[in-house]
Formats: structure tokens, C-alpha cells, sequence
């Protein structure tokens, strides 16, 4: 007597599960959970589990970083395999920057708007070190002294530039604090709308000053005090 | 060739292709009030209020129609400005025009109506030293913001001074634009970048438009100026200024540029450059100019049609391949810092045959390859409806805007400084120049594509060369002292061909071990300028294809 025949009616298990959606969408975690396909968890860290795992990156290209972060996203490092690799060219479809590349004065107040532009919450992982400190430039008369100047940076990539395994690690890293729901805070405001801070009033600041409506952005560059 | 009749030699032109700066001084009579000698050519000092007609002269009798590069300076008691002028049909022969300008009142005749690619260079002489150009069109900064106080490469410039920069919302671009026609034209403003995906980094274009048509358009640059001369101007010849070069283009064309500096810097103080570490220079330069112009036909089938899935992935795939080998050889794999002035930095990596095999595996593949682009791309009829007969630059036009490189050679300009000025090992090998005379964007990526295959075959002739030099004559780098502090006041203005065009360097010593002048001359300025007589009166996607067929690197533009 075989066991097929000794339980010709339905187990439990089975009725519960049901035949389900096509085959296809039932993966091996399905099938573990088994009779009860519920999870319990707490919503925010679902959410957080959910962030991580699928990041919307800007397509966003500086300098000679974004040549390392276009390979990163290619063929051979495919970053897609991380659940980060569809760059959005608008960022207000995106929720991750990189900021690939030398940020300089005429630059900046451009890449904080599109950084305002993007949704809440979103994250900023600075490749390469010119970003973190101005790298290689420093010293020039147009360089600001790093991304952070601008806006609020989570992950830092040293390297000029890094290789892209560099940058997966970085946005690996990345994933990780925003499973755990963490952010860098958003200390950094180096720029005021109404008054230009402790700028010497000269003509020209004072000519800015008289234009300047609540729209616009206007960053001041006080090389003396940076970095 | 043969059957041409040969052209009448110019004035100040010798049979033989040099070229008699006495003839010129006498063509250009009183205009000229002193000589100098530079370490390329002669320069005749000009007053500045007689610029544009020692200019015409020169370029309507002696024949130099190419105005390579603008170089501004200041001294201690004046300002300067150095026009280098070459022919297209042979760069050897040079001339330079120094204009002199008092440092009370820097004001000189401009040279925009003999050359068009002079107004960039002369706003751009204005925005970082303050040189006024009399009688120039539009004579404002090109690199720094508007609101910028000061020249930064002028003596007296004080970098600690605060700077305010301001970014007001542009105006809706739907609303009616009313330049033009008065109130009731209906043209509008469209704006792109500096983030934008088809600008190939951080570019600004302001364009008008008609209907469909482009009325107008402006690129605005200077989003990824970050001092590139300065920091040069601070570092010591031997080592310190070496790594910068990788960074101007950054497309890995980087021992391209590297190599603009060695030019420079060797015929500056002198210094020979080994046999075989030419060879071994060459072969470098030609795997990166692959690897550049992987990249270029990539992103432009990006573009064109929005082909991120199969054109773009072949190209780096084939770009990972070059870039695997350069690393293997220099270390790095984008910014190889590879050459040292009196050579190269070290050997090919041993097992040399393994290397060597390396590269063979991957010159074998390319044809097959290549075959796949062009089945894909030059064949599609999406690609030929977008590209053949659009963003077209007649010759004439080029040479007016100092174009250079695959936009000159796809224009049917027969310009190659690998041939035409040689340095390296190139003279020894057997390539050819790409030509096309399309003019339009459909022969500047042919050109490309075309390039690819020669530099392949330069690299196999090199891999050759290189296998079987004898061992104990592998000497890669010269003897160079550790110091070196060239002759003070030695000029010298040398060029390569680069990945985009010429890529000129312009170093002024003072006798100590930093330059005390350091200019760039990029390809990618310069064919960036002639976007507008490319796109104005086309249709808006056209200017997309425009704007990528001419391959440009932000980090090359603004430096």
C-alpha cells in the first residue's frame, strides 16, 4: 500500500497555500513560509527593507567620476545586480545621488537645486575626493572644498576616481544604513538668502542683495574660512 | 595627390616647407615693433592697435589660416597676448603674434574678425587674466561666474576674497520670448543642462527657438572649470604636474594628454626621449584613443537612439577590454599617470608575453566587432535619418573656428599633427589619415569608427616592435636630472594630436622649477564653438546630434 493512497485527501497545508498565482511568482521564500504566507514586522522597518533594495539613482555626471560611475553601471560591474542600477534622469524620480566629480562655484548652486528637487527621502553618496576635500584641486581659486559644503553627504568613495568595485561598496554601504534607517542629519547650510553672513558689504554684494527675491539661490564662497 | 596642381607657395613660404620669418617681417612692415624668438617658432611683436591688420595680412598672404591658440599673461610690467598661428595644410610652419599691453590700461585690438575662434579665446584671456579686447563682440567671462571679482591669473589676484553666486530661476520657457522681433515674436527659450543627459556632463545650452527650428544657441561653460592651469603653474616640472593631464580629458584619453605635456616640457629643456620608450608611448596613446572613441560612439547611439541596451553595453564592454590591458600596463585604470618626461614610467609588465598576448586577443576581435557597430549603428536607418545631412560644417567654417581633430577630418580637412607634425614613433608606421566629406554628423562618427581600425593597426606594429627589441636596448626613460629648471624666459607652444584634436600646450619658464605660464589649448573649446553655425536653423534633435557627434569632455572645455 503506497503512501499516495493513504492520504488521498488534501493536507492542510496545501488547501491553505492553493494552487496561488502562476508558478512563476511563487519563489522558494514563498513556499517557506508554508501555511501562514504572512510576515509581521514593523512598518517602518519594511519600509527602510524596501528602500534599500530598490534605489532609484540620478543620473547625475561631473567630472572624470561619472566615467567610473557609467562603467559601474554597465556591463561587467552591472550595479542593477545591487537593486541600484536604473539612473533616472529626472530627480524627481530619483532617490540617491552620486556625486561624481569636482564641484565649483558656478556648479554648486546648480546641484543643490537639483538635490531640492529631489522627494524625500533621499541620499547622497560622494564618489572620489574631490568631493570629499576638492582632491587634486584643492588649491584652485574656483574649487569648493568638498560636496559637503553644499549638501549633506552619506557615504564618502575615496579614490581619484575609485574603481567601480570601490562604488558598489560604497552604495552596498549605503543600503545598509538606510535598512537601518539611518541618514546623515542635514547640519550643512552654507548658504542665507537674505544677508551674505560676515561678507565685507561692497557694491557688488550689496547690488545682489537689493535683487534678491525668495526664489532665488544664492551661494556665497568664503574661500578664507574653507577647509 | 600627383595630379594636383602644386600650390603656389605663400608669402614667407621656402620651397622646401619652412617657412622665412624675415619675408614675413617685411609683409607685415610697420605693424611689427620688436622679435622674439620661442622654442617653436619666431613671434613678431605687434602694437596692440594694429592686431587685426598684421592678422589679415598673415592669414589672407602668408597663408595661416589656422589660429591654434590664444595665450594671455601677465608681467611685471605689462600684459601679453600670443596668437599661434599654423596652416592647416602644413602645422610645422608657425608663426606667434605677441601683443603687448600696457598694465595700466590692458587694452588690445581684438582679433575676432580674422578668426572666429578668437572670441572664445580672447573672453576667456579676458576672464582670467583682464585683458580688455577692443571692438570684440561680446566681451564677457566664459569660465567664471558673471558675478566673479577679479582675474584670478593676474599677479595681483587675492584668492581669499569672498564670492557671491547667484542662480535665479530661469524663466518659464513656455512664456513668449521677446527678444528678437519686439513683443509679438513667438519664439521661445528652451534651456538644457548644466544637468542634462544629453550634455555629456555639465554643460549649459540657451537656445531659442523658432517653431521647431533653432533660432539661436549659446553654450555656456565653466560648470567644471577647476583651475586646471593654476594647479600646473604650481607644480614642479619633473613629477608634479604629470598626473593633471589625465584629468583635462578624462575619457581615458589620458596618456593623449599626458603626452601634450611631455611634448612640451621635453622640447622646453631639451630632453631626448628614448627609442623604445617612443614605441611603447605610441602604442599606449593608440589603446586610449580606442577607449576614447568607444566612448564617443557609445553615449552618441545613446543620443541618437536612445539605445542604453545594446550599442552604449558593446561599447564599454569593448572599452573594459582596453581599459583591463592599460591598467595591466600603467597601473590605473583611468588615470594612468604613466609618462615621465624623458620617457615612460616603467616596462611592459612581465610575463611580457602574456601582455603582449593580451593585446593581440583583443586586436584580433576588433574587426569582428567592428563589423557588429556598424551593422548596428552606421547601417540603422533611425541612426542615418538622424545623423546624414544634419549639424553640417563646411570646411571653410571649421578652419574659421580652429576645429581640429575627427570634427575637422569629417569635414574633409586633412589634418593629422601625428602625420603632419610627427612626434612619437608614428612616422616609422604605416596608418592612414581618416578623411570624410560629409561634413555632417553621419562623417564625424565614421571617422571615429575609422580611427578605431588605424590606431589598431598601429598598436599591432608597436606589440612587433616591442617583442622583439633586443633586451639589454629596453632603455624607457632618458637621464633626466631630478631638478629641472629650464632657462629663464624660454617660450615654447607644442601640440599633439589628442583624442578630439589638438591638444597644445604653451609653457613660459622663469628660470625656476615651476612654469611660470601654463596654457592649455584644448580641441574640445574650440569644436564646442562651432556648435552654433552647425545647429542654427535645424531642428532641435539635431542639435542633440550635433552636440554629441562633436564628442566633447566638459573636463577638456572648462579646465
Amino acid at each position: 500500500m503506497s503512501s499516495d493512497q493513504l492520504h488521498d485527501t488534501v493536507s492542510t497545508q496545501e488547501a491553505r497555500m492553493g494552487d496561488g498565482v502562476d508558478s512563476r511568482f511563487n519563489s522558494k521564500l514563498r513556499e517557506a513560509f508554508g501555511s501562514t504566507p504572512f510576515i509581521l514586522t514593523k512598518f517602518d522597518q519594511f519600509m527602510n527593507w524596501v528602500r534599500g533594495n530598490s534605489m532609484f539613482m540620478l543620473q547625475f555626471g561631473i567630472a572624470c567620476c561619472s566615467i567610473e560611475m557609467i562603467q559601474t553601471y554597465a556591463i561587467k560591474h552591472d550595479l542593477d545586480r545591487f537593486g541600484a542600477g536604473v539612473p533616472r534622469a529626472s530627480p524627481r524620480q530619483a532617490d540617491v545621488i552620486i556625486v561624481p566629480g569636482t564641484i565649483v562655484s558656478k556648479f554648486a548652486p546648480r546641484m543643490k537645486r537639483v538635490y531640492d528637487q529631489m522627494p524625500e527621502p533621499k541620499f547622497v553618496v560622494g564618489m572620489g575626493s574631490c568631493t570629499i576635500s576638492g582632491g587634486p584641486f584643492q588649491e584652485g581659486y574656483n574649487v569648493i572644498k568638498g560636496a559637503e559644503e553644499v549638501i549633506p553627504v552619506d557615504i564618502h568613495v575615496p579614490g581619484c576616481p575609485p574603481r567601480p568595485e570601490a562604488l558598489i561598496y560604497g552604495i552596498a554601504k549605503l543600503q545598509e544604513r538606510v535598512q537601518n534607517g539611518e541618514t546623515s542629519p542635514v547640519t550643512v547650510k552654507p548658504y542665507e538668502l537674505e544677508q551674505f553672513g560676515d561678507l565685507e558689504p561692497d557694491e557688488l554684494v550689496q547690488h545682489l542683495a537689493d535683487e534678491i527675491d525668495e526664489n532665488d539661490l544664492v551661494m556665497r564662497y568664503n574661500w578664507a574660512d574653507s577647509p | 595627390m600627383s595630379l594636383h596642381e602644386p600650390k603656389p607657395l605663400d608669402v614667407g613660404e621656402t620651397p622646401d616647407g619652412t617657412v622665412d620669418h624675415d619675408e614675413l617681417e617685411a609683409l607685415l612692415g610697420e605693424t611689427v615693433i620688436g622679435r622674439e624668438e620661442h622654442v617653436n617658432a619666431p613671434a613678431f611683436v605687434v602694437r596692440p592697435d594694429e592686431v587685426q591688420n598684421a592678422l589679415f595680412a598673415l592669414r589672407d598672404e602668408a597663408g595661416f589660416d589656422y589660429l591654434s591658440c590664444v595665450t594671455a599673461q601677465q608681467y611685471e610690467d605689462r600684459y601679453e597676448s600670443i596668437y599661434h598661428l599654423k596652416k592647416y595644410d602644413d602645422p610645422t610652419q608657425e608663426v606667434g603674434i605677441v601683443v603687448p599691453t600696457p598694465i595700466d590700461e590692458p587694452i588690445s585690438q581684438t582679433g575676432e574678425p580674422v578668426y572666429r575662434t578668437a572670441d572664445w579665446h580672447e573672453r576667456e584671456a579676458y576672464d582670467l587674466i583682464g585683458i580688455n579686447y577692443d571692438g570684440h563682440p561680446d566681451l564677457r567671462r566664459i569660465l567664471l561666474p558673471e558675478t566673479w571679482q577679479g582675474h584670478p591669473l593676474a599677479n595681483d589676484y587675492n584668492p581669499e576674497k569672498p564670492q557671491v553666486v547667484p542662480f535665479r530661476k530661469h524663466a518659464n520657457p513656455l512664456q513668449p520670448d521677446t527678444r528678437g522681433e519686439g513683443a509679438k515674436s513667438d519664439t521661445m527659450f528652451l534651456n538644457f543642462g548644466p544637468h542634462h543627459p544629453a550634455t555629456h556632463g555639465v554643460l549649459h545650452v540657451k537656445a531659442v527657438l523658432d517653431g521647431e527650428q533653432i533660432a539661436h544657441v549659446e553654450p555656456d561653460i565653466g560648470y567644471l572649470h577647476r583651475c586646471e592651469e593654476q594647479m600646473c603653474q604650481q607644480g614642479t616640472y619633473r613629477h608634479q604636474i604629470m598626473p593633471y593631464p589625465d584629468r583635462w580629458d578624462y575619457v581615458s584619453a589620458g596618456i593623449l594628454n599626458e603626452w601634450a605635456y611631455a611634448r612640451a616640457a621635453e622640447d622646453l629643456a631639451d630632453i631626448e626621449v628614448p627609442e623604445y620608450a617612443q614605441v611603447i608611448r605610441t602604442m599606449s596613446a593608440e589603446l586610449c584613443r580606442i577607449a576614447s572613441h568607444m566612448l564617443a560612439l557609445g553615449t552618441f547611439a545613446l543620443d541618437v537612439f536612445g539605445d542604453f541596451t545594446a550599442v552604449f553595453q558593446y561599447a564599454f564592454r569593448d572599452r573594459e577590454v582596453v581599459q583591463d590591458i592599460l591598467e595591466e600596463l600603467t597601473g590605473q585604470r583611468l588615470m594612468f599617470n604613466y609618462l615621465r618626461l624623458g620617457g615612460v614610467a616603467w616596462d611592459i609588465p612581465e610575463p611580457r608575453a602574456e601582455f603582449f598576448e593580451q593585446v593581440r586577443d583583443f586586436l584580433d576581435g576588433l574587426p569582428e566587432k567592428t563589423k557588429e557597430y556598424h551593422n548596428l549603428i552606421t547601417s540603422n536607418e533611425i541612426f542615418q535619418v538622424r545623423c546624414v545631412n544634419t549639424g553640417e560644417l563646411p570646411p571653410k567654417v571649421a578652419k574659421q573656428y580652429g576645429a581640429t581633430g575627427p570634427v575637422a577630418r569629417g569635414s574633409g580637412i586633412d589634418l593629422d599633427l601625428r602625420r603632419d607634425d610627427p612626434y612619437g614613433y608614428y612616422e616609422e608606421l604605416d596608418w592612414d589619415v581618416i578623411t570624410e566629406d560629409g561634413c555632417d554628423n553621419y562623417s564625424r562618427v565614421l571617422v571615429r569608427m575609422q580611427e578605431v581600425e588605424e590606431s589598431a593597426k598601429i598598436i599591432e606594429q608597436c606589440v612587433e616592435l616591442l617583442e622583439d627589441w633586443p633586451e639589454d636596448e629596453r632603455e624607457i626613460q632618458s637621464n633626466v636630472p631630478r631638478t629641472l629648471k629650464p632657462d629663464a624666459d624660454t617660450e615654447v607652444y607644442r601640440g599633439v594630436e589628442a583624442a578630439k584634436g589638438e591638444l597644445g600646450i604653451y609653457i613660459r619658464s622663469d628660470g625656476t622649477d615651476k612654469p611660470a605660464r601654463f596654457k592649455i589649448r584644448s580641441p574640445c573649446f574650440c569644436n564646442l564653438h562651432t556648435l552654433r553655425e552647425m545647429t542654427e536653423g535645424e531642428y532641435i534633435p539635431d542639435l542633440i546630434a550635433s552636440l554629441g557627434s562633436l564628442d566633447i569632455v566638459l573636463g577638456e572645455v572648462d579646465r
